[in-house]
This record gives C-alpha cells, sequence and structure tokens, in this order.
C-alpha cells in the first residue's frame, strides 16, 4: 500500500511517448462511508481504484470514540459493568463478562456453580444473537434480502429471553462483579427450550437459502482470501482464524466460567475465503446450540452470586431486616469495594474474537487503567491486505465476513 | 530484582540467556506473567519471543500513566502464542519528558493501530513506526485524553 501526498496522481509507468500520453490521472480514489450502510456502523474507507482494480485501502475509523477508557478510571468497579455493554453493542453480555472475570480475578473471587453456567448459556445466547445479526446484514449487503428477516425472527426471541432475565434487550448489565445481577426469573427455562428446541431446524433454513445458492457461492467463494500468517501476524482473531484452519478457540484452550465442562467441537476450514467464513459461522451456532442445551439441562442449583459480603451487594429482604447487610450496602454503593493492588489480562473468546481486558488496580475502589482489547479493531486492520488487488465488488463481501463493530473497534 | 522462582521458568531463562540485559524484573501474579524490558532493548526481545519462543502474535499494546511518578510511563505489550497456549506480558518503563521507544511493527505488523492509539491517548512517540498519525481522535485535537493530568470532563460549550 503506498501512500500519496496528492491523493489520486499516479504516474502511469513504463512513460509511453508523450503524444499518448493520457493527461487524467490514472487511478480514482473512492470514499466508502462513514455513512455507507455495508460498513456497518461509521467505517471509513478511502479507496484507490485502477478501474475496477483496487490499488490500495485506508481504513479509517474512530468516529465512535466516546473514551470508555476514561470513563472507566472515575467509576467505582461495579459501574463499570455498563460501560461494557456499549463497547460492543451486538454482544455486550461477552464483554461483560471479561470485564467481570478480570475483577474477580483481581480479587481472587470463587464464583458459585449456577451462576458460571447461566454465564455460559447467556454468552452462547449472545453469540447467536451476534452470528444472526451478522448473517442476515452480510446477506443483505450481497443481495439475498429474505434471509435477513429469518435471522432477525430469531433474534427477537434471544433478546426476548434476554429482557426477561435483565430487563434489557440490548444494554443487559446482567453479569456483576460475583455474579449475576438478579436472580434468574422463574420460569426460564420454558422460553430458552422452546427456542433452542427449534433453533437447529432454523439453522437449517438458513443454510437452505444460502449453502448451495448459486449466486451466494458465486459472491463468496475464493473471495477475501489472504494467507493464515498474516492473519496471526496483522492481529485477526476469532471466526476469520477458523475459516483458515487454525484450531484455535479461547474457550477450548484458556477455559473460563467453567467451559471445560461442556462438550462442543471448534469447526474449521482451510479454504479461508468468505464461504469458508460462513460456514463456520453457521457450524458455530450449531455448536452454540449444543452447549446451550447442556447448560439448560443440567443448570446446577444454589446461589447466584458469591460469598463475598464486601463485593456483592445484599438481598433485598435481608437489608430491610439486618443491620449488618444495610451497612454493607451502603458501604458498596457510596464508596465502592476496594480491589488488591495488581494487574490482570483477561480474555474470552466473543463471536467476533478474542476480547481482551486488562485491568489495573492501584488497590483503591476504582481502576487504575482498564484497556480493552476489541476484536474489530485487531481485524479492521487487515483490510488492506485483504483487499488490495481485488476487485472492487467483493470488497462488501470481504469486509462484511469480519464482522466488525465499530463500537467495539473505537471504544 | 529478578525473583529466583521466575528466573527459572523456561520461557525467562531462555530470554536471559539470549538477551542477559535486556530483562530487569519479573512477575508472577494471578498465574500471569509479567517482564520488565529495558525500552532500548524491546525490538530485539520481540524479535527473539517471535522467532525463536513463538509468540507470533501480539495481542496489544497500550500505556499505563502512573503520573507524578517518574518514570510515568509504562508501555505494556501482550504477546500470545497459540501453540504453545501461553501469554505474556512485557513492560517497558519510559520518562515523562518526551516518552519514546522503537516500535515493534517491524516484528509484527499488527502492532501498527495499537501504537499509533498508544500514541493518540498518551503521546508516547514509537520511533521507526511507518505512519504514526492520531488514530481515534481528530488530527488536530491538542493533549492525550489517557495522561492522568487530562481532566475528564470540560467547560461545557
Amino acid at each position: 500500500m503506498s501512500e500519496s501526498d496528492t491523493p489520486g496522481v499516479t504516474v502511469a509507468e513504463p512513460e509511453p511517448a508523450a503524444s499518448e500520453v493520457d493527461p487524467r490521472p490514472r487511478t480514482l480514489v473512492l470514499n466508502m462511508g462513514p455513512q455507507h450502510p455495508s460498513t456497518h456502523g461509521v467505517l471509513r474507507l478511502l479507496l484507490e481504484l485502477d478501474g475496477e482494480t483496487i490499488v490500495s485501502a485506508q481504513p479509517d475509523i474512530g468516529y465512535l470514540h466516546t473514551g470508555i477508557e476514561k470513563e472507566f478510571e472515575v467509576k467505582f468497579y461495579q459501574q463499570g459493568v455498563t460501560l461494557t455493554d456499549r463497547i460492543d453493542y451486538l454482544a455486550p453480555l461477552s464483554n461483560n463478562l471479561c470485564y467481570c472475570l478480570a475483577v474477580e480475578k483481581l480479587l481472587g473471587l470463587e464464583i458459585p456453580p449456577l451462576a458460571q453456567w447461566m454465564r455460559v448459556m447467556l454468552t452462547e445466547l449472545t453469540r447467536l444473537n451476534s452470528h444472526l445479526v451478522w448473517l442476515g446484514t452480510h446477506a443483505i449487503d450481497i443481495g439475498a434480502m429474505s434471509v435477513f428477516l429469518y435471522c432477525f425472527r430469531e433474534r427477537e426471541d434471544i433478546l426476548r429471553i434476554f429482557e426477561m432475565f435483565s430487563g434489557q434487550r440490548m444494554m443487559t448489565s446482567y453479569f456483576r462483579i460475583g455474579g449475576l445481577a438478579l436472580e434468574p426469573p422463574r420460569g426460564w427455562q420454558k422460553p430458552v427450550k422452546s427456542f433452542i428446541d427449534v433453533f437447529p431446524s432454523r439453522v437449517d433454513e438458513y443454510e437452505e437459502l444460502l449453502t448451495n445458492n448459486r449466486i451466494w457461492i458465486g459472491r463468496t467463494r475464493g473471495v477475501g482470501r489472504f494467507p493464515l500468517e498474516d492473519m496471526l501476524d496483522l492481529g485477526v482473531t476469532g471466526p476469520m482464524l477458523r475459516a483458515a484452519g487454525l484450531k484455535y478457540d479461547a474457550r477450548k484452550a484458556q477455559p473460563y466460567s467453567g467451559y471445560e465442562k461442556f462438550d462442543f467441537e471448534v469447526p474449521t476450514r482451510t479454504e479461508n475465503d468468505v464461504y469458508a467464513r460462513y460456514l463456520v459461522r453457521i457450524e458455530e451456532m450449531r455448536q452454540s446450540a449444543r452447549i446451550i442445551k447442556q447448560a439448560l439441562e443440567g443448570m446446577p442449583d444454589g446461589r447466584w452470586t458469591a460469598d463475598a459480603p464486601h463485593v456483592v451487594l445484599p438481598d433485598r429482604d435481608k437489608m430491610k431486616t439486618q443491620m449488618e447487610a444495610l451497612i454493607y450496602h451502603f458501604k458498596i454503593v457510596t464508596e465502592g469495594f476496594r480491589v488488591p493492588a495488581g494487574e490482570v489480562y483477561q480474555v474470552i473468546e466473543s463471536p467476533r474474537g478474542e476480547v481482551g481486558y486488562y485491568v489495573v488496580s492501584d488497590g483503591t475502589a476504582k481502576p487504575y487503567r482498564v484497556h480493552v482489547r476489541g476484536p474489530s479493531f485487531g481485524n479492521l486492520q487487515a483490510i488492506p491486505r485483504m483487499v488490495v488487488g481485488t476487485l472492487i465488488a467483493d470488497v462488501i463481501a470481504s469486509i462484511g465476513s469480519m464482522d466488525f463493530v465499530l463500537g467495539d473497534s473505537d471504544r | 530484582m529478578i525473583p529466583d522462582e521466575i528466573k527459572t521458568l523456561p520461557l525467562v531463562a531462555a530470554v536471559l540467556e539470549a538477551l542477559p540485559e535486556a530483562v530487569t524484573a519479573g512477575k508472577l501474579y494471578r498465574g500471569e506473567l509479567t517482564v520488565e524490558i529495558v525500552a532500548e532493548k524491546i525490538v530485539e526481545t520481540c524479535h527473539f519471543l517471535k522467532h525463536e519462543q513463538k509468540f507470533v502474535r501480539i495481542s496489544t499494546v497500550t500505556g499505563v500513566d502512573w503520573y507524578p511518578e517518574e518514570p510515568r510511563f509504562e508501555v505494556v505489550y501482550h504477546l500470545h502464542s497459540p501453540e504453545r497456549n501461553e501469554r505474556l506480558r512485557l513492560k517497558c518503563r519510559l520518562p515523562g519528558a518526551n516518552p519514546e521507544i522503537d516500535s515493534v511493527t517491524g516484528v509484527w505488523r499488527g502492532a501498527d493501530w495499537y501504537e499509533r492509539e498508544t500514541f493518540d491517548l498518551f503521546g508516547i512517540t514509537f520511533r521507526n513506526h511507518p505512519n504514526l498519525r492520531r488514530i481515534m481522535l481528530p488530527d488536530n485535537w491538542e493533549g492525550y485524553p489517557l495522561r492522568k493530568d487530562y481532566p475528564v470532563t470540560g467547560d461545557r460549550v
């Protein structure tokens, strides 16, 4: 990729005879975004074109930068949870989970089994939610309109489940430091069960619409390829790597929140194109459904919060009857809880790839520094490597296969 | 400075053998290994870790501001080796006046945007970086928001 001070001006080589020189520039700079519907948010791409071939590409991000990392530093640890929702708004619970795990690691908290399993179940529902949005919008980008309606039908069911648990459809903040925000609602099993019973057949429906669709295959097969070594070097993670043949998933490699107790496969493909990424995500949806089913059937009993009164807010009824509970409640709400000085880097596998929270504590009730490693940030970096030399018509399919969220990259 | 139980870890021992002057301290906290590196040796160390120790991925680069202490800044690198299934944190300390360090983009191209972000929000300069411009904020922004002496709230416009 070459950068020019005056974009759009390059000189053709070898130099033709003077009479043949075309005074017009050979390349054209096309500005795509930040309001382009196919960039899924506010990504701006500067594409330099020679005819229909892309000569260089420059992603321009930052339009959604809201200073979340700075905001963490002036909030109590428990208040930070609500910020994590807003980072990756298609996978809020994955971010809740990663932040909570990081702070719990600093605190050395033991999380009861019910909370761990509930976290796994809801995080996998988040994965389905995110993959469904991705599939629907990716298909629209490429021209298959109807898939979107099918995907959002199921997504609605998932959002209703989130609403039932937390009272919120998207910004759930349901995981708190030390466990869950609320007791799981009575009868939560029923909607989850009726959803998970039909979901695999719904995935068959999506596949019926796309997997053998000639136009879909024509638009996606062989598109957006670049070698695995470059992906690793550039910081690409998640389904992109698995579609390139690397069997790596943080849920298996460094299990957290009890993932080691669940039986699931890590799907991989070797074709390394947009079509392979589609197949990987479809299979991930089936595997997530398996995990949710296991969680539903084997859900342990017990408390949903850790036994740590200085960290976890007391139950309402105890607060009204016990002096001690009232004092703890007052202390946590007004001055937070102290976290031992130290630093941790917690990594989880979000729908998009590797989410990492680097939390530094100086021993006070507010984090000294929180750095969020969003998977979209690393993935976006690889756009020039992926699209340079390909046709402009393939750009939408290529970048769509990355499944990025700009809130996640800009923070 | 380096505790004995850290020195005997195979990874730290390998780094100490190849680059004895590079390491200044080490810590194992909550199962996570942190190694402090002399700022001048960061590229050499990273090159060694990538090519000899299979840390093929850089997960993130960021900074921490310990204002008003000196040395004020820490540049923190999180390395990852999928093959070894290990993670490693490297740290370099930089002074408050003109914080500068060599860029590791020559080792991992993926460090590019992370270093730009650290430059943008902390004002730490990465020498030999191919394109060191602001990434999150507009080019004409003044100040570095993640520094501790940068206000969280401002006047209402």
